[in-house]
């Protein structure tokens, strides 16, 4: 490491990370089994349709998950995620056969050069549709 | 639903020890990238003592608390009719492999809007040691068309 005055080379409206997560029931399942969520809506079609669902949804933590870790890998270190926060705003349904398609874009909504923080806006979306409203991560740059 | 939940204090859960294959399963089920998440060589070359949870993970202490809440006889609160409005997590330090995690819940708003109750659930994740490690905070809306 030298001296020198970081710089950092961003400014708001950089697209820092994106992603494309296809997701099927198998992983419902999964994160289901890992995050100890057995909420019948995520695997049972009856379930869901009995509350009056459009179908079998995914996990909204499992959307909110998943749509950190662009950012992740773009910072490098978990230790700069300060904090992360979403609002679910339209649900997952996740198709039998052909599952679903969640995108996420990663863009600079603010930006603090001298504390070398950013806030990252998500933008996570499926078939066109945003999932998720007021996604944000507090970043320390990279 | 009921607005004295809010003030009413909940006893800190019982430690959960944070296992170094449960954080492995965690990440691959959020489709996790990050070698430190799953690697404890990766993990120990950036300073880490072990493998490193995703950002998200917390929800898994978070929900020992919105047990609690669910379980208290005079909460009005019926899971089927719980869907998840919002969700935040303000961290100190990441979670590793090995840390034993302590959550105290604090109800923090209910707010009735037509025939829905929006409940705001704080839970404060503090370790061994008694350090703030996260602050995770969940909007719970409850439906009223029961």
């Amino acid at each position: 490491m030298s001296d020198e005055i970081i710089v950092h080379e961003y400014a708001v409206g950089d697209v820092v990370a994106e992603a494309a997560y296809p997701i099927t029931r198998d992983s419902l399942v999964r994160y289901a089994g890992a995050s100890g969520d057995f909420n019948a809506i995520h695997y049972r079609d009856d379930v869901a349709a009995s509350v009056g669902l459009p179908g079998v949804l995914a996990h909204g933590m499992l959307t909110m998950g998943l749509a950190v870790q662009p950012v992740v890998d773009w910072v490098g270190d978990p230790a700069r995620i300060t904090d992360y926060q979403v609002r679910f705003t339209r649900p997952v349904v996740v198709d039998p056969a052909d599952g679903a398609v969640i995108s996420v874009l990663a863009k600079i909504g603010q930006l603090d050069e001298e504390a070398g923080t950013a806030r990252v806006d998500l933008t996570a979306t499926v078939n066109g549709e945003t999932v998720l409203g007021k996604a944000q991560v507090r970043v320390l740059l990279p | 639903m009921n607005p004295d939940l809010v003030g009413r204090v909940f006893a800190p859960t019982k430690p959960y020890l944070v296992g170094r294959e449960k954080v492995r399963e965690f990440a691959r089920a959020v489709f996790a990238s990050d070698p430190k998440n799953v690697d404890v060589e990766a993990a120990a070359a950036a300073g880490y003592p072990d493998v490193v949870a995703p950002p998200t993970f917390a929800i898994v202490v978070q929900e020992l608390t919105l047990a609690q809440l669910l379980a208290q006889d005079d909460a009005g609160i019926e899971l089927t009719h719980v869907v998840h409005g919002e969700q935040r997590f303000d961290y100190s330090r990441p979670i590793v492999a090995g840390d034993e995690l302590t959550a105290q819940l604090n109800v923090t708003s209910v707010k009735t809007l037509g025939g829905n109750a929006m409940v705001t659930a704080e839970s404060v994740v503090t370790d061994a040691a008694g350090e703030h490690v996260v602050t995770a905070v969940s909007v719970l809306v409850v439906r009223g068309d029961a």
